[in-house]
């Protein structure tokens, strides 16, 4: 028996306790605290529902074109060669080491009425910068690695006597994709699509700068809350921390259960 | 026939080249594009300009209080990502799904949401707040509510990546140790130690990047006084809104920006040179 069980456990509870699951506590006793009518009332305001709606559309957006996109980038990744493979490859995880105001506000200068993209696609007509079309630019950024490097491992795994099979059983190249490959990589990318939308729907920092943020426009939640708290109105501000809080992991929940499905089935 | 049966194991050559093409180009315009503008806008007014930017007084400043807060809220999650791991991987007992799942919980929770809660608890109005001014103890506004906050943020780094380490790598090399006759503490240090420096140091990475490059969470306890209490992400917020000091808000971005690619580099030369000394390589 290795001795530091109970030094170990005990610390890891501790602070656990102290730094997280208290803090947590006190943040839903805060709302309940606010009562029905408050947390009703607050969570009725067209203002609170809306931002709440932008924030998680929003990540539910990303994170669908993350699939399509980081299944893509994974693919080309994991099967062909091409010049400049490696650079590119390495650049991937830049979202995760790139503090979120400096994207944040690279972004926006990008995105601007004059900015590099914002400019051509202004003449196009579309508007990016101070949208809510800017939002969702951010959070596929702020996401973009979680479905590559989840489905990553999965592709390099994957044996090539299924495809080999197929072929010897006369499926085309599609049929062998859409009906061999793709059912094995769907646990993969719902893992990575949850990881991806847990992070947009909650993120701040590469948002604000490009969003804009007018009222029932282009307000996410996580800056509805900064308001409110900037006002000493805790109240309404834990309310709507714990709405988000309890609608994001049912969310997850939710995917975890078509995960768990898909594997069955898959 | 042969050529039906290798069509069918492989893209054409105009879709493969169709896919790179895709590929690079949603890389090039979500990636490498800001990446590029943060140093073309930091240095657009010439490099005296930029390197007075860099000598402010409150920029230097807030690069004291990140490095600070970095040496404070790192250290910490360092000593409970280990411990965490050493109870999670080599002991058995009840609830340790339970565990594992709360300690990934903080990146769960929106950065702003990460901060308030100390409000909530130490701020002016919280909970703690009446008996903390009663003893003149300041933790929100101030530096122990940004460490705290910081701390949050970065909780689980280290931990996810011990645990998956460390439980592959079983308890048999320790059990031997010790029955050898080395104690606790020696085991620990000669033969867990060389087996998880790699992924000790990966976690380790990931969670100084983060630790000083969170903005959300600490833009919520800091209460944003120049020279004070703004780390470096909030020296770039306080830059960026005005109008006069646009490229120094993307000169001290640019310093930040330098850290995520030497953050990025050394994460890729782990992966490369100690990849099988790693586990998870997913996110964050």
């Amino acid at each position: 028996m290795l001795p530091g069980f109970g030094l170990s456990l005990g610390f890891t509870l501790s602070y656990l306790s102290l730094l997280v699951l208290i803090p947590l506590a006190a943040l839903f006793l805060r709302a309940a605290g606010f009562g029905i009518e408050g947390i009703w009332h607050e969570l009725a305001s067209p203002r609170v529902q809306h931002a709440l709606m932008l924030s998680f559309s929003g990540a539910l957006a990303a994170a669908a074109i993350n699939i399509v996109f980081g299944a893509l980038i994974a693919w080309t990744f994991v099967r062909y060669d091409f010049p400049g493979k490696k650079l590119f490859h390495a650049m991937i995880d830049l979202p995760f080491a790139l503090p979120t105001a400096v994207a944040g506000i690279a972004l926006a200068a990008l995105y601007s009425e004059h900015g590099w993209l914002g400019a051509p696609l202004a003449q196009l007509g579309i508007h990016v910068a101070y949208t809510p079309l800017g939002i969702i630019v951010a959070m596929v950024f702020i996401s973009l690695p979680f479905v590559v490097r989840t489905l990553e491992p999965v592709l390099e795994e994957f044996e090539p006597q299924y495809e080999e099979a197929a072929a010897t059983l006369g499926a085309s190249r599609r049929q062998t994709i859409v009906r061999v490959i793709l059912p094995t990589l769907v646990p993969a990318l719902l893992t990575g699509a949850a990881l991806a939308f847990a992070r947009a729907v909650g993120e701040y920092g590469s948002i604000i700068f490009i969003a804009g943020n007018l009222q029932n426009v282009s307000e996410i939640a996580p800056l509805l809350i900064m308001i409110r708290l900037d006002e000493f109105n805790y109240g309404c501000a834990s309310t709507i921390a714990a709405a988000m809080l309890i609608l994001s992991f049912t969310i997850l929940f939710a995917i975890n259960l078509l995960q768990a499905w898909s594997r069955r089935h898959g | 026939m042969a050529r039906r049966y290798r069509s069918a194991l492989a893209e054409p050559a105009p879709v493969r080249w169709l896919l790179i093409a895709v590929t690079l180009s949603f890389l090039g315009v979500f990636l490498l594009l800001p990446l590029i503008t943060v140093f073309a806008q930091a240095l657009v007014q010439g490099l005296a300009t930029y390197a007075r930017a860099l000598t402010d007084d409150d920029t230097l400043a807030s690069i004291r209080l990140t490095l600070l807060t970095a040496a404070i809220a790192v250290p910490l999650n360092t000593l409970f990502g280990v411990a965490a791991a050493w109870a999670i991987a080599k002991f058995e007992f009840r609830g340790k799904n339970l565990l594992t799942t709360l300690i990934d919980l903080p990146f769960s929770v929106s950065p702003v949401i990460s901060g308030m809660v100390f409000v909530l608890l130490f701020g002016s109005r919280g909970w703690f707040g009446p008996w903390l001014s009663e003893h003149d103890i300041k933790i929100v506004f101030a530096l122990p509510g940004i460490v705290l906050a910081t701390t949050f943020v970065t909780f689980p780094f280290v931990a996810r990546e011990l645990i998956p380490l460390m439980q592959a790598q079983g308890t048999d090399e320790e059990q031997a140790a010790m029955t050898l006759g080395a104690g606790g503490l020696r085991t620990f240090w000669h033969v867990t130690m060389p087996n998880i420096r790699w992924g000790l140091f990966y976690g380790v990475l990931l969670c100084n990047a983060r630790a000083m490059g969170e903005f959300g969470a600490v833009s919520v306890v800091s209460g944003h006084i120049r020279g004070m209490t703004n780390t470096m992400p909030l020296q770039v917020e306080a830059l960026y809104s005005d109008p006069g000091e646009y490229s120094a808000a993307f000169a001290v971005s640019s310093l930040l920006a330098l850290l995520g690619f030497v953050t990025l580099m050394l994460k890729n030369f782990l992966e490369w040179r100690h990849g099988d000394e790693l586990t998870a390589l997913r996110g964050h």
